[in-house]
């Protein structure tokens, strides 16, 4: 295999490892503009991934699997906004109790249902989610560099990863070019400011808490019934973490967050590929120190050695309206 | 409604908590029924397995031992205002420092071994501690994200550690050489049997005692001493610390330290007391669950060993429980751990306002009464 042919599958590699990161972050990204700390990534992915691949297998849909799974995930951003915005609980200890909460609960419904160790069965071809071949693929396979390139890199991904590529630039337009959008980031920065203009903070809030959960639960689907064929016990394996760390590498903004995931996709997919590999000049390079690099490189800017990741001000801050 | 009465300690510590904490049970009652199992015969079963019997007790105690350790770590750290989910992390490397202190310093006298096994841990957990504290205390980063990533990085340095370097010639499994026998510390049943009594085996150590100590050292450190009084100064407000004199960021970085050390104590019941070796992931979510631990204790020392306790009782009545009934496995008491923590921490005011208008209403026709 030439090197270049080895390039473009570690990019594919890479669009495949990126697509959850995405979303999540996106979801991240809404929950966080609006003031909400969302630290409850990890346990809505992981509850999105359980119920799609439980009623993907039930119904030999995947399109419900998704359904499933995105409901799940708002329920679960309801009981967080619940917990946060009514009740004004601590957001870092409302987050890490769903994370724990659905680690356990996944596994042991999945027990209960399948006795199978806590892992759904195998997905059948309908329940999943199947490559595209976009228009053109095959004709130009042949064609040198920018065929292949095409066929491989850009064709054949599952409709997912082309969801979730488009919803970088449709969460920015919401973001910034909508009205919706400009209410929610003033919740994050100023929500006296909004409150006074006669906005309900709370409402949108909870908007925003439910724009990520609809988010992540797509990012959920996609690990049990695109990316993998089955649920296995705790299979975002800190996925969320890093997902979060992407959008805080992104700087709360839906492009730099993207390429933040990009990045750390293909760290993920490069980690795989250089296992017992000696690199001319470095020599082997250990895998968990790559694996290690997207927490170590969110470290090293929070510290504010690559630029400055300014959060929305009001960010873990709940609203008490004066009396 | 202007005129709410401040409620009572005794409300506000007890009856709160416990309001939360019986609102966690019910719901995993019905997660227990809606997989099609009765909740009284799991509640009898992990009475049973937490205190039924003598080896029972020990393991009980045991599992508390690491929860009094990591809740406290959290604790001291809340004091000064930050939220340290780093306590597993920090753990974890207090494990590496007991470890290498164990293996590379066995010349020291075995009995002052107990001592640097405690520095050792102490000084690891602190010291991956310092890292997020000075970040947090002189660039701004925040600390909750830090620890996080901080977690992680632990978990990959400490699993290049076991695989390539600490790994003996020879071994497949990622784990260090055994520790020496003489150097590990002395199980209670071993430690009662030299006062002549006879107690059941289990793996509680030593440590126990030690984190009972703990508990009151921590008590007299953050409401009798200068420093505690600054840490928890600095975190009521910052702002006013500053202009108390108090520079926050020195106490920032002082709580960490010490929570990060207390975080590294677990390492001493596992790494020393029980496995006597380093196991990979050998802190299998203690530190997590010490936020549970400190956050239901209300980060009094008292509290927190009260709390460990329950979540002791859990872990063993659990693994009882996974025995008795096979569709319901250790992840139950992943449950159990989650909505408790959901409902003690995240959902803690929920009944707050209700509760202050019935004592309100109660209180105000007291005073009628009494003015009649």
């Amino acid at each position: 295999m030439d090197n270049f042919q080895m390039v473009v599958l570690l990019l594919d590699a890479t669009m495949r490892t990126s697509t959850p990161l995405i979303l999540a972050a996106l979801a991240g990204m809404f929950s966080e503009r609006a003031g909400t700390i969302n630290l409850a990534l990890e346990g809505m992915m992981l509850g999105g991934a359980f119920s799609a691949a439980c009623v993907a297998y039930y119904t030999d849909s995947h399109w419900l699997g998704l359904g499933a799974a995105v409901l799940t995930t708002m329920a679960l951003s309801l009981l967080h906004g619940f917990a946060c915005i009514t009740h004004k609980g601590n957001q870092v200890v409302s987050g890490m109790a769903i994370n724990i909460l659905m680690s356990g609960l996944t596994a042991l419904v999945g027990i209960a249902l399948f006795a199978q160790g806590g892992k759904t069965p195998a997905l059948d071809h309908d329940a999943r989610f199947q490559p595209i071949t976009l228009p053109g693929a095959d004709a130009v396979a042949n064609v040198p560099v920018l065929g292949s390139l095409y066929s491989e890199l850009i064709s054949g991904h599952n409709i997912l990863v082309y969801v979730a590529f488009l919803a970088v630039p449709a969460s920015w337009w919401v973001l910034y070019r909508t009205r919706f959008g400009l209410r929610l980031r003033a919740v994050g920065e100023n929500p006296g400011a909004v409150d006074t203009a006669g906005i309900s903070v709370v409402a949108m809030r909870y908007r925003s808490v439910l724009c990520s959960g609809f988010l992540v639960g797509i990012s959920g689907a996609y690990l049990s019934t695109a990316q993998g064929a089955s649920f296995l016990q705790d299979m975002t394996a800190g996925k969320g973490y890093i997902a979060l760390a992407a959008m805080v590498f992104g700087k709360w903004r839906p492009f730099p967050a993207m390429f933040a995931c990009i990045l750390f996709g293909f760290l993920d997919a490069a980690a795989t590929r250089l296992q017992g590999v000696s690199l001319p000049g470095i020599g082997e390079v250990p895998v968990q120190l790559v694996q290690a690099l997207p927490y170590i490189l969110t470290v090293i800017l929070l510290a504010g050695f690559i630029g400055r990741a300014v959060a929305p001000k009001s960010l873990g801050r709940p609203y008490v309206k004066e009396r | 409604m202007s005129d709410t009465i401040q409620l009572p300690r005794w409300i506000d510590v007890g009856v709160l908590p416990l309001m939360n904490l019986v609102l966690a049970f019910l719901i995993s009652g019905l997660v227990v029924m809606a997989i099609g199992e009765d909740p009284t015969e799991v509640v009898r079963i992990m009475l049973y397995g937490a205190f039924g019997y003598e080896e029972a007790v020990g393991y009980t105690l045991y599992y508390t031992t690491n929860f009094v350790f990591t809740g406290l770590a959290f604790a001291v750290a809340f004091h000064a205002g930050l939220f340290n989910i780093g306590v597993e992390g920090q753990a974890y490397i207090g494990g590496l420092g007991v470890t290498l202190a164990a293996l590379y310093l066995n010349w020291i006298p075995a009995p002052l071994m107990p001592v640097v096994s405690i520095l050792a841990a102490a000084l690891f957990g602190a010291a991956w501690a310092y890292i997020p504290a000075y970040l947090q205390a002189r660039r701004g980063s925040h600390v909750v994200i830090t620890t996080i990533m901080f977690n992680f990085i632990a978990s990959s340095l400490m699993v290049y550690l076991l695989v390539n370097v600490l790994r003996p010639q020879g071994s497949m499994t990622p784990e260090s050489a055994a520790i020496d026998e003489n150097l590990t510390l002395p199980y209670i049943h071993d430690m009662a049997g030299w006062f002549g009594f006879d107690m059941a085996s289990s793996p509680l150590n030593f440590s126990f005692v030690y984190a009972i100590a703990c508990c009151v050292l921590v008590w007299l450190f953050i409401w009798h001493t200068r420093w505690g009084y600054a840490i928890r100064t600095v975190g009521a407000n910052a702002a006013a610390a500053t202009f108390a004199g108090i520079e926050p960021g020195r106490y920032i970085i002082l709580a960490m330290m010490i929570s990060g050390g207390l975080g590294g104590f677990m390492a001493l019941n596992e790494v020393m007391g029980v496995q006597h070796r380093l196991l990979i992931d050998f802190t299998a979510g203690y530190g997590f669950v010490g936020i549970a631990v400190a956050l239901m204790g209300r980060n009094h020392p008292f509290g927190i060993f009260l709390s460990a306790l329950l979540f002791g009782m859990l872990y063993q009545g659990g693994a009882e429980l996974s025995f008795e009934i096979p569709t319901i496995t250790n992840d139950m008491v992943v449950v159990i751990q989650g909505l408790v923590i959901l409902c003690t921490g995240a959902l803690e005011h929920m009944f707050r306002p209700r509760v202050t208008r019935i004592y309100t209403a109660w209180r105000l026709r007291q005073r009628a009464q009494e003015a009649a």
